[in-house]
C-alpha cells in the first residue's frame, strides 16, 4: 500500500481569488524519499501539513489525502490524534521554535506516548531513539537552550521516531543549520530510513539538495505540481521552464562568477484569479496558448516516469547552467 | 593596482574566555568585493559588526581611506561622518525597517539627517530607481511589500548616504532563489555604477562565487584561508574550505562522508 497518496487535492481559503492548492497529485511509497520543491507561497508546506490534517482555519478541501489508506481529511479528532502520535510525524525547520524551551527534552520526547506506554517504558524508548540519532541518554534531562541547533534538530528527529511512524514529513529540516551540519542531518535521516523502512517526504526550496537526497522530485508553483520525475533526470534536463529557471538562478560555487539568469517578476498573488498557465507571465517560452489554457500535468514523451505541465515541454532545453 | 578603501588590522574580540575574533586582518580594494565565509560561531558576523562600529574590538584597527574609525571620537558630527563611511544591510528586512514608516519617509529621514538642505525628492526618486522600485512602492509600508522589495528598500537606505563601503550580512539568505538572483544582480549593477566596495558576509559558497572577487574563510575566529574567490573555490588549500565545498548538495553527493570528515576536524 502507498504510504502517502494525495489525489486531486484542492484547498480553498477565505478571501482569496484562487485555490491555494489547485489539484495536487503526489505519492510516497514505503522506504522512498520524495522531495517537494517550491518557493514561498507555492503551497509545498500546506501540502505536507495536510498529511497530518493540519489545515489553516476556514480551509475548504476537495480530493483525498490518504496515509496508509485512510483519508486524513475525513478523520475525527481522536483519529487525527492517533495519526499524529503514531502513523505520521513531522520535523519542522526551526527546532528552537518547535520545542518548548521551559521543559526538559525527556518531556518533549515522551509526551506523545502518554497513556499509551507506562512512564518507564516511554523513557526507555526515548533513550533508545536518542541513541539512534547519536545522542547520549543524558540529553533527556537537558533543556533545549543547553544544546546546539544541530543537536536539537537530532532531538526533534528522535521525537519524530518515537511513535514508530510509517511516514515522516520533513519541512525544511536543514534550512536553519550550517552547511556541514546539514550534511550530518541528511546522513542521519538516510540511515534511519534504511533501518526503519519509513517513507520520507522532504520539503525544501533547495533544488540542489532535493536532487542530492531524493529518489523522486515534485516541483510546485502557484499551488500546482508543474513537474515531477526521478531526481537526477529532472536536475540534468528539466522539462518545465520554471524548473529550468530555478536551476539557472541558483548560485553555485562551481559556476563561473558574475550575473545570474534571474527570473523576472514574481509568483502570482492569491488575490488574482489565474487564467492559462500560472507561470506564463514570467516564462521565456510563453505563447498565446499559454495565456488561454492551463496545461495539464502529462507524461513527457517516451519517459513515462516524468511529467510536466507545460505546452512547450519539448522545447525546454538541457540544463547548461 | 586599485587603492585600498577598507583595511582591518589585527582585529581581536573575546567574550568571556572565547576568542570570537582572533588576529583578523584583510583589505578591500576601492570598488572591490570581499567575501567572508564561515559557519555559525566562525566570527564572521562579529567581524562585520566591528567594521561597522556596532561592536568594539579589544585590539586592532579598522581604517577607511587610511583613516582610523576605531578610535571613537565623541560628538554628533563624528558619529555621522563614521556612518557615511560604512553602511550595513542586514539579513532580515522585516526586522531592520520600522513597520510604521513608509519607504519614502525612511529615505527622507536618512537624507535629512545627513544632508540637511539638499533636494531630497529628486534624490529619493533616484535611489528608488536605482534599486528598481517605483512610485507605487514609495508610499507603501514595509508589510505591504514582499521580502525582496523590502531588501531593496534596505539597500536604498544604505546607499542614501553614499558610503564608501557596504557591509552585507547574509543579505540574501532569507530570500527565495528567484528573488535572491534578482537582488544579487542588482548588487552587481550598483557596484558597477557607483564604485562602492562590498564586504559580503555569507555561509553560501555559491553566493560568494557569484558576487565577490576575493574571499576569506573563517573558522573559530581565525582566518584559515584567503585568496581570489575563483582560485580558492577551484583549488581549496585548507581542509576546512574543502569540507565546506563538499557540503554543498549536488547529485551524487555523499552526506555520510562529510559527516565523518566533519567529526574528525
Amino acid at each position: 500500500m502507498t504510504t502517502l497518496a494525495i489525489q486531486a487535492y484542492r484547498l480553498h481559503l477565505p478571501n482569496t481569488a484562487r485555490p491555494v492548492l489547485a489539484g495536487v497529485d503526489l505519492t510516497v511509497e514505503a522506504r522512498e524519499t520524495v522531495a517537494l520543491v517550491g518557493e514561498s507561497g507555492s503551497g509545498k508546506s500546506l501540502t505536507s501539513r495536510s498529511a497530518l490534517g493540519l489545515l489553516p482555519t476556514g480551509a475548504g478541501t476537495e480530493g483525498t489525502v490518504r496515509v496508509n489508506g485512510d483519508d486524513v481529511l475525513t478523520m475525527t479528532g481522536d483519529q487525527l490524534r492517533a495519526l499524529r502520535t503514531g502513523t505520521a510525524a513531522m520535523i519542522f525547520q526551526d527546532p528552537r521554535a518547535a520545542i518548548n524551551p521551559l521543559r526538559r527534552l525527556g518531556d518533549f520526547l515522551t509526551e506523545g506516548l502518554n497513556g499509551r506506554l507506562a512512564a518507564g517504558a516511554a523513557t526507555e524508548r526515548a533513550a533508545e531513539m536518542l541513541d539512534a540519532v547519536g545522542l547520549p541518554a543524558s540529553v533527556l534531562g537537558r533543556y533545549p537552550g543547553q544544546l546546539s541547533g544541530g543537536m536539537l534538530q537530532r532531538v526533534m528527529i528522535a521525537g519524530a521516531l518515537m511513535g514508530d511512524p510509517a511516514l515522516i514529513l520533513a519541512d525544511e529540516p536543514t534550512t536553519a543549520l550550517d552547511v556541514s551540519s546539514q550534511a550530518e542531518v541528511v546522513a542521519l535521516l538516510d540511515d534511519l530510513q534504511e533501518r526503519f523502512g519509513t517513507a520520507l517526504l522532504f520539503v525544501t526550496h533547495d533544488l540542489g539538495l532535493a536532487a542530492a537526497i531524493s529518489d523522486r522530485v515534485y516541483v510546485m508553483y502557484a499551488g500546482r505540481i508543474v513537474e515531477t520525475g526521478p531526481a537526477e533526470a529532472l536536475f540534468n534536463r528539466p522539462r518545465h521552464p520554471y524548473t529550468a529557471a530555478l536551476l539557472a538562478s541558483t548560485p553555485r560555487p562551481d559556476a563561473p562568477g558574475g550575473r545570474l539568469a534571474a527570473i523576472e517578476g514574481r509568483p502570482p498573488s492569491l488575490r488574482e484569479a489565474l487564467t492559462g498557465c500560472p507561470f506564463a507571465p514570467r516564462c521565456p517560452l510563453a505563447t498565446f496558448l499559454c495565456t488561454q489554457q492551463e496545461p495539464a500535468l502529462l507524461a513527457v514523451e517516451a519517459e513515462s516516469a516524468r511529467r510536466a505541465a507545460c505546452h512547450h515541454s519539448d522545447r525546454t532545453g538541457a540544463n547548461d547552467g | 593596482m586599485r587603492k585600498t578603501v577598507l583595511e582591518a588590522v589585527g582585529l581581536h574580540r573575546a567574550y568571556g574566555g572565547v576568542q570570537a575574533v582572533d588576529q583578523v586582518s584583510f583589505t578591500l580594494a576601492e570598488g572591490g568585493a570581499l567575501g567572508i565565509v564561515g559557519e555559525s560561531g566562525s566570527g564572521k558576523t562579529t567581524t562585520a559588526r566591528i567594521v561597522v562600529g556596532l561592536e568594539r574590538a579589544d585590539a586592532g584597527r579598522v581604517l577607511v581611506h587610511g583613516q582610523d574609525r576605531t578610535e571613537h571620537r565623541r560628538g554628533r558630527a563624528h558619529r555621522l561622518a563614521r556612518a557615511r563611511q560604512v553602511q550595513m544591510v542586514f539579513q532580515d528586512p522585516y526586522l531592520s525597517l520600522d513597520p510604521r514608516t513608509t519607504v519614502e519617509a525612511v529615505l527622507r529621514e536618512t537624507l535629512r539627517l545627513h544632508f540637511p538642505g539638499a533636494d531630497h525628492p529628486r534624490r529619493i526618486a533616484e535611489l528608488l530607481d536605482q534599486v528598481g522600485l517605483g512610485p507605487r512602492e514609495a508610499g507603501a509600508l514595509p508589510r505591504q511589500l514582499s521580502g525582496g522589495q523590502r531588501q531593496r528598500v534596505a539597500i536604498a537606505r544604505a546607499l542614501a548616504v553614499e558610503p564608501a563601503v557596504l557591509v552585507l550580512d547574509e543579505a540574501v539568505a532569507a530570500l527565495d532563489v528567484s528573488v535572491q538572483a534578482q537582488i544579487l544582480n542588482l548588487l552587481a549593477d550598483i557596484r558597477e555604477q557607483t564604485g562602492i566596495g562590498y564586504l559580503f558576509i555569507t555561509h553560501d559558497l555559491g553566493v560568494v562565487r557569484c558576487v565577490t572577487e576575493d574571499v576569506i574563510v573563517m573558522r573559530q575566529g581565525r582566518i584559515v584561508e584567503s585568496g581570489r574567490t575563483a582560485e580558492v573555490l577551484a583549488a581549496p588549500q585548507h581542509p576546512y574550505t574543502r569540507l565546506l565545498l563538499d557540503s554543498v548538495p549536488r547529485p551524487g553527493w555523499d552526506p555520510k562522508a562529510i559527516a565523518v570528515a566533519r567529526r574528525s576536524m
